[in-house]
């Protein structure tokens, strides 16, 4: 190969501009990417890293702006022309078709006739010698639906593979993989690295940028702030470059003086509307000024565990708060009493469960106090006791804007999770059952919210926090326990555990310890 | 009940679930790439009313060289087609309500056959009988018994099937003797299984009413595939209405259709839009009109089945298989809603 073409970027983005009505989305943005190399884009949510990359993929057209790839100018109008430009992507929801098979999957739109035997069985071939190469195994006949998600992420990369893609766009590749699932992914990448692919990474973890990436840019609302060399960086720094201040990235906090148990779970059993049992058996407690934090790949049983303890799912077993038995089933056992129980809770899900997006901030910040005298004259609701009172709450929780009168859909995420924060927290609850606490929330707002849920742990609340980010779990928690296939798989302290033993009990192997709940479920 | 008459039987069971048959077809490409078809009945019946209206005009004002007939199908598909051309503006173009798209077709097709029809011909929303020539004739198999046997030996032709050998009868009176259209509808089962699971457009066919962001980001256009399913869907509701008042009957009457467009996507459901079981599904429904025209007043002793209870049996028995009585039928994942881009 001749020297120069060495040198030319695989990917060149010149003045690159996009605007979603009034919010510039791209503004001015110049990259260049070079060949066979693994570059990072790093930004906060909302910084345009996805748009861009849209952009690159033809799925939205730039108001201004040149693509070129390697060194030739090219128009990019619609997917089509990116695949033939060399460019596939790993999008964060997998565009797979869940009830076709894995060859299905790889063949759609890049068939070779009319007629499918011939397509499939050239697939089967190409599949086989991938697979060798790049540690990319999976079955041709499985279904999507029956394979795991580490699993039909591969087939999303074999897709851009068999279309003979050069660059590779991954979106958030790790946010659904386990720790173990994510070194296999970062073993792939390197292999597709040597042999001269050149990978663009978007994520939002600085950890990852630091493992794997060998340049990394930095976007922050919707303008490039930097390109560095990731080997003459540091995660301070790149955090400071993502948010525009310095930013504290481990939680500061005081150890935990926890106190007597506050909230006891035994044998907490749940099947769903199909019949699967989704929590088998679960044991825990959480004591007075404590978090116990729950690990755990989505899907095993946590949302569920939460569902039960919050009041809107049925199942068997005992749980009690404050030494009191709670009913599981029937009278009593709704969201409603839950909360007169003393069980406050921000849901996983916070634009379905946590708030109504249509309704003003004023509203949802009032959700569940509708029967408090405070808020009541009565027949009537009083409407501005309650404006008041959000407008106060939505001052200490730092909303912003602390505009009473916006409707939920238009604040960001993480000034979304202030609002159901302050309504939940502000209720003076004995247990606060916490999801995904600070998932599609910007880093700076990720600093608040765990300062609000440690200074509730240390006015002596217990706190239940679920959480798929290992890191939160790890830096927030006094006690973890993790959960795969609906049951505790034992426990641990933050401080002697870490990463890599996690990960081994999330992936269903139990370590060499007994874990205690498990025991004192069985007991 | 004697093998004859079983044998009667089942031949109308054959002509009833033709119609069916076509139209949950056309029902099962639709729904297959993500496009719910309730506007199946209003296709059928525009079809009808433009099938026979022009095979009556033709046959009255003959083109040389194309039997009225074919005319009157050709129109009968256009109508449809333009139909299916309508849902497709509305529910895929704009990005309209499926449901209310396909409703609103079926009113417009109510009301306007019998608006045009009244103002054409002056018979209350009717078309006059077709004349022979504007109607499908059956299709006599080699060595089947047919009406020239008849003629020749000067007696009826249920006499003379009556009389011959059970395998002669069976294939005389049950597989020869349909229109065309019968035998093109049946034919259409093994055709659409082929396409839809050994082709490249069935493989996209099917993706695009599981997953359109697949298909999008495959780079296949997600639009030009559902509107390809709605054409095929148009063409086969043109050929189920143009039975229905050429072959079935002689002439469109207001709401002949009577429904069949909704038995048409019960049958869908019930045979969980696959091919073969929309075969099986359809021949029940038409059994049981068959059974209902047949036996008006079933006498069981103690007390008679009434007539309105047997008319309503397929009616019923749709209710019964919607409300989920046949198992869970997992329908198109991404059946009714509207494609729009996302990251």
């Amino acid at each position: 190969m001749a020297a120069p073409e060495q040198t030319r970027p695989a990917i060149e983005l010149k003045g690159i501009s996009k605007a979603f009505g009034p919010v510039q989305a791209n503004k001015d943005i110049s990259i260049r990417v070079m060949p066979g190399t693994i570059h990072g884009i790093i930004g906060e949510n909302g910084a345009g890293k996805s748009t861009l990359m849209s952009i690159l993929y033809g799925f939205y057209k730039a108001d201004a702006g040149e693509i070129f790839i390697n060194g030739t100018h090219t128009e990019i109008p619609d997917s089509q022309a990116a695949i033939k430009a060399g460019i596939g992507m790993v999008f964060q929801h997998f565009k797979l078709v869940q009830n076709f098979t894995v060859l299905e999957n790889v063949i759609l739109g890049a068939e070779d006739g009319g007629l499918l035997k011939p397509s499939l069985a050239k697939a089967r071939g190409v599949l086989k010698h991938l697979a060798e190469e790049y540690e990319l195994s999976v079955d041709p006949d499985a279904k999507i639906e029956d394979l795991s998600v580490g699993h039909q992420q591969r087939v999303e990369i074999l897709k851009a593979l068999y279309r003979e893609a050069d660059i590779l766009i991954l979106d958030e590749p790790t946010g659904v993989l386990t720790p173990a699932e994510a070194d296999h992914l970062f073993r792939i990448l390197e292999g597709l690295k040597r042999e001269g692919k050149t990978i663009i990474l978007i994520t939002h973890k600085l950890r990852e940028i630091m493992e794997i990436t060998d340049t990394v840019s930095v976007m922050r609302r919707g303008e490039m702030t930097a390109t560095v060399k990731t080997a003459e960086t540091t995660p301070e720094q790149l955090a400071e470059l993502m948010v525009g201040r310095k930013v504290l990235l481990r939680v500061d906090k005081v150890p935990a003086q926890p106190g007597r148990p506050v909230l006891e779970v035994e044998n907490l059993r749940h099947v769903d509307e199909s019949g699967v049992e989704r929590l088998k058996g679960v044991s825990l407690d959480v004591r007075a000024g404590e978090i116990l934090g729950i690990a755990g790949v989505s899907g095993n049983g946590q949302s569920e565990l939460l569902e039960v303890l919050g009041g809107y799912a049925d199942a068997t077993g005992t749980v009690r708060v404050n030494g009191q038995e709670i009913p599981l089933s029937g009278p009593g056992s709704d969201g409603r009493a839950r909360r007169h129980g003393g069980i406050a809770h921000v849901p996983e899900d916070r634009q379905h469960e946590g708030l109504i997006m249509p309704f003003y901030a004023w509203e949802n910040v009032g959700f569940g106090y509708h029967d408090d005298p405070r808020f009541n004259r009565g027949l009537l609701m009083d409407n501005a006791a309650l404006q008041a009172d959000a407008t106060d709450k939505m001052k200490r929780y730092d909303v912003r804007p602390p505009n009473p009168w916006l409707p939920a859909s238009s604040f960001s995420g993480g000034n979304q999770q202030k609002i159901v924060l302050a309504r939940e927290i502000e209720r003076d609850p004995e247990v606060l059952l916490v999801g995904q606490p600070t998932r599609g929330v910007d880093i700076g707002a990720i600093e608040f919210i765990h300062q609000e849920i440690v200074r509730l742990r240390d006015s002596g609340k217990a706190i239940l926090l679920v959480s798929v980010e290992l890191d939160e779990i790890l830096s927030l928690s006094d006690r973890i326990a993790v959960m795969f296939d609906g049951t505790i798989m034992g426990e641990r302290l933050p401080d002697e555990t870490d990463q890599t033993e996690l990960g081994m009990l999330m992936a269903g192997m139990t370590g060499a310890t007994q874990s205690r709940s498990q025991g004192a479920g069985h007991a | 009940m004697d093998f004859a008459t079983i044998l009667q039987v089942l031949d109308s069971t054959v002509r009833l679930a033709t119609p069916l048959l076509l139209a949950c077809l056309a029902g099962l490409f639709s729904e297959r790439s993500g496009v719910i078809d309730i506007g199946l009945e209003g296709k059928m019946l525009i079809a009808a009313f433009a099938s026979a209206a022009f095979a009556y005009y033709f046959s009255q004002n003959p083109v040389a060289g194309i039997g009225p007939i074919w005319m009157g199908l050709l129109m009968g598909v256009l109508a449809s087609l333009a139909f299916s051309g309508l849902h497709g503006l509305a529910s895929i173009t704009f990005r309209g309500n499926q449901l209310i798209s396909g409703v609103a077709l079926n009113f417009l097709a109510s009301g306007l056959s019998v608006l045009v029809a009244q103002s054409w011909f002056h018979e209350g929303g009717r078309t006059p009988s077709l004349p022979d020539e504007g109607r499908f004739d059956g299709i006599v198999l080699p060595g089947a018994l047919g009406p020239a046997d008849a003629e020749a030996a000067g007696r009826p032709l249920s006499e003379l099937i009556a009389q011959a050998n059970p395998i002669q009868q069976i294939y005389s009176e049950l597989i020869s003797g349909h229109s065309i259209l019968v035998y093109v509808a049946f034919l259409m089962v093994p055709a659409t299984w082929w396409v839809l699971f050994r082709t490249r457009f069935g493989l996209r066919l099917r993706a695009v009413g599981e997953a359109p962001e697949a298909v999008d980001t495959a780079g296949v256009s997600v639009t030009a595939l559902r509107y390809g399913a709605l054409v095929i869907a148009g063409v086969l509701c043109g050929l189920a209405g143009a039975y229905l008042a050429t072959g079935l009957q002689a002439g469109f009457v207001r709401e002949m259709t009577a429904g069949r467009g909704y038995i048409a996507l019960a049958a869908l459901i019930f045979a969980k839009w696959r091919p073969w079981y929309a075969l099986m599904a359809c021949l029940l429904f038409g059994f049981l009109q068959a059974i209902a025209l047949r036996y008006q007043n079933i006498d069981l002793g103690a007390f008679t089945v009434p007539v309105q209870f047997m008319d309503a049996l397929p009616y019923i028995l749709t209710v019964v298989i919607l409300a989920g009585f046949v198992g869970k039928a997992i329908p198109p994942r991404a059946g009714g809603d509207p494609y729009v881009k996302e990251r």
